[in-house]
């Protein structure tokens, strides 16, 4: 994912343009209008704004109780009673993406969360101490970086079967690498600028250079990749949750919505049933894709206002 | 150069140890070893007893450890609970199921990414690289085991253009038609991700290029654009792409156990799976490093590579 997005980075360099030049605005005032100036991006957030709202209004939007089996209405073909269909225990789909929307959700942002302070702690710690910290730090990472995701993952979750929040810790302390080292990056190169030279010079105290003066630019390539990362988090779970790993029925995620569908009489007769899940999987990680990529250009002075 | 090769060599060896340790401790810590619960209650404890004894999970953990890694060094792996069989048996029997995937899915990848790729630079910010720049970005964030779903559900059951899965017609004769038929729809799903990926590398780097002093030169010289684009601008563009292919390996390696589980392809994904569901140490032990061991040399190829084909690289 990481490598993708620095691919499409370089040619946006463009020279300052005239008319910005000399106006003085705040640097968040310039950061959101370069974010809505991106058409990708205001997409993404809108996107985000109704799936986020609609998982947590679900009690009140779901036509259907998610886990009431209708049995006539068994593989129904979506109608007005059921929109998206039902599945094979005729239950509303469409109820029950709502509801999975929220799991899903949920372990996505939670992981994004414990994995970013992981590694943003490590990485600062690692970056900003140096020396034999710093290398025992780097070289956990070296390591770790260099297992497939997946078969940690596999191997953790199939061993120890966690409950959704345990998940989610194994999650956080396999997917913290990336952030380390990037927050490891920003210090080292921050803590050798001028300016902060200059608040050395002035006789500031550690705790203000290191809060005052290095975290708020370092913060922003943290936000970019925590975005990103809550995408890659959903893929994970609905992986895991497809492979009949992750979270297990009858709580509906829309990976273990798809590990029931994959079955020969539903591809034969019930198109809707594995297309939904996936389908909300596909648009929700777009979206964080879209918002994260948008947050980046936003964040990166050399990007000018169109 | 060769001792950059060499230094490189070397780095290499304590994250081997690291991985192998890694992999090591996570076994110990697991639950469920099925020497110790999984067995039949009518044997008596005794017997129980001398199994474990006999396994060696009494010894201490050091010993244990050193025991297996001389066991890996030298390519023994164990033998798996549950089949009995050595590991390195079951691994190499898959194996090369896994190649054929892999290699079939870089050969789409290049097939498909390159071309797209210098399209969309060529015709930088048009609708063509809007259209392109999309596709790509839904690339990357399509679930690769859905997609799965979705082509064997429209173009294999329902339009029954597909086999559903498997590596050939059962029971058949080898028919290189039949494999290639079976072999399309797996390598195309494991091979979205990099496509997506390799199509902004290329564009990327084409866009790089495409501004140099020596582009300008040719078309200054009025060369037409498809010489200045093919035979200036695409050989340079080509050559940072090569590293890409060490570090695609991981996501190939990790993608194959989604995609051949989705088709029943008869892989090392597939053996994994099986493994851990079946908590057989040995076989999950010996792919944890197997694969980690690819992609660390995968890792490796890629800043050779680099450095032999960037001769701005000093060593």
């Amino acid at each position: 994912m990481d490598q993708f997005n620095q691919a499409g980075k370089q040619e946006s360099i463009t020279p300052n343009n005239p008319e910005t030049l000399g106006k003085h605005r705040s640097m968040l005032a310039i950061i959101v209008t370069k974010f809505f100036q991106n058409k990708l991006a205001v997409f993404g957030l809108i996107m985000l704004g109704i799936i986020v709202g609609a998982a947590v209004f679900a009690p009140l939007i779901a036509p259907h109780d998610p886990n009431y089996q209708t049995l006539i209405a068994r593989l129904h073909e979506p109608s007005a009673e059921y929109w998206l269909g039902a599945d094979q225990l005729g239950r509303d789909l469409f109820s029950r993406l709502l509801y999975a929307g929220q799991m899903s959700l949920l372990v996505g942002f939670a992981a994004m969360a414990s994995s970013t302070i992981i590694g943003a702690s490590l990485g600062a710690i690692a970056g900003y101490f140096g020396g034999l910290i710093d290398s025992i730090i780097m070289r956990i990472v070296d390591v770790l970086i260099s297992f497939p995701n997946i078969f940690l993952l596999i191997t953790l979750v199939a061993l120890f079967r966690p409950s959704p929040f345990w998940l989610v810790v194994v999650f956080g302390s396999l997917g913290w690498m990336g952030t380390a080292r990037l927050m490891r990056g920003e210090i080292l190169s921050l803590k050798r600028r001028e300016y902060v030279l200059a608040a050395r010079t002035l006789g500031l105290p550690k705790w203000r250079i290191i809060f005052n003066h290095i975290m708020p630019n370092a913060i922003g390539p943290l936000i970019v990749s925590a975005t990103l990362a809550i995408g890659s988090f959903i893929i994970a779970e609905s992986t895991l949750s497809f492979l009949g790993l992750g979270i297990s029925p009858p709580t509906a995620t829309w990976g273990n919505m798809l590990s029931s569908a994959q079955n020969l009489t539903i591809f034969q007769t019930a198109w809707w049933y594995p297309l939904f899940p996936g389908l909300m999987i596909f648009i929700t990680v777009l979206s964080f894709n879209f918002v994260g990529d948008g947050l980046r250009d936003a964040l990166d002075p050399r990007v000018v206002e169109k | 150069m060769t001792t950059y090769i060499i230094r490189r060599l070397i780095m290499t060896i304590p994250l081997l140890i690291g991985i192998s340790i890694i992999t090591f401790a996570m076994m110990q810590f697991a639950p469920g070893n099925p020497a110790v619960l999984d067995v039949d209650p009518d044997i008596p404890p005794e017997a129980r007893e001398a199994q474990i004894e006999a396994l060696g999970l009494n010894d201490p953990l050091p010993v244990q450890y050193a025991r297996w890694m001389g066991g890996v060094v030298t390519g023994d792996l164990g033998n798996s609970y549950i089949s009995k069989r050595p590991v390195v048996d079951m691994i190499s029997e898959r194996l090369p199921n896994t190649l054929i995937l892999m290699f079939a899915s870089s050969v789409l990848a290049v097939v498909i990414a390159i071309p797209i790729g210098i399209v969309s630079a060529v015709r930088q910010y048009t609708k063509t690289d809007y259209a392109i720049t999309l596709v790509s970005f839904a690339g990357v964030a399509v679930p690769n085991f859905w997609i799965g779903l979705m082509l064997i559900m429209f173009l294999s059951v329902q339009f029954g253009w597909f086999p559903v899965g498997g590596v050939q017609t059962l029971n058949a004769d080898f028919n290189l038609w039949d494999r290639l038929h079976h072999l399309f729809l797996p390598a195309l799903v494991l091979a979205t991700a990099d496509t997506a990926a390799l199509t902004r590398y290329t564009r990327t780097s084409m866009l790089e290029v495409k501004n140099q002093d020596y582009i300008r030169t040719a078309r200054a010289k009025g060369f037409k654009e498809g010489k200045v684009i093919f035979k200036h601008a695409l050989r340079n563009a080509l050559l940072p792409l090569i590293t890409i292919f060490g570090l695609m390996l991981p996501t190939f390696i990790g993608g194959s156990v989604v995609v051949e589980n989705v088709f029943s392809w008869p892989g090392i994904g597939e053996l994994f799976l099986t493994s851990v569901n079946q908590r057989d140490y040995p076989v999950i032990m010996a792919m944890t490093m197997f694969t980690a061991f690819l992609v660390v040399i995968g890792n490796l190829i890629a800043d050779i590579l680099y450095a032999i084909v960037d001769p701005r690289i000093e060593y």
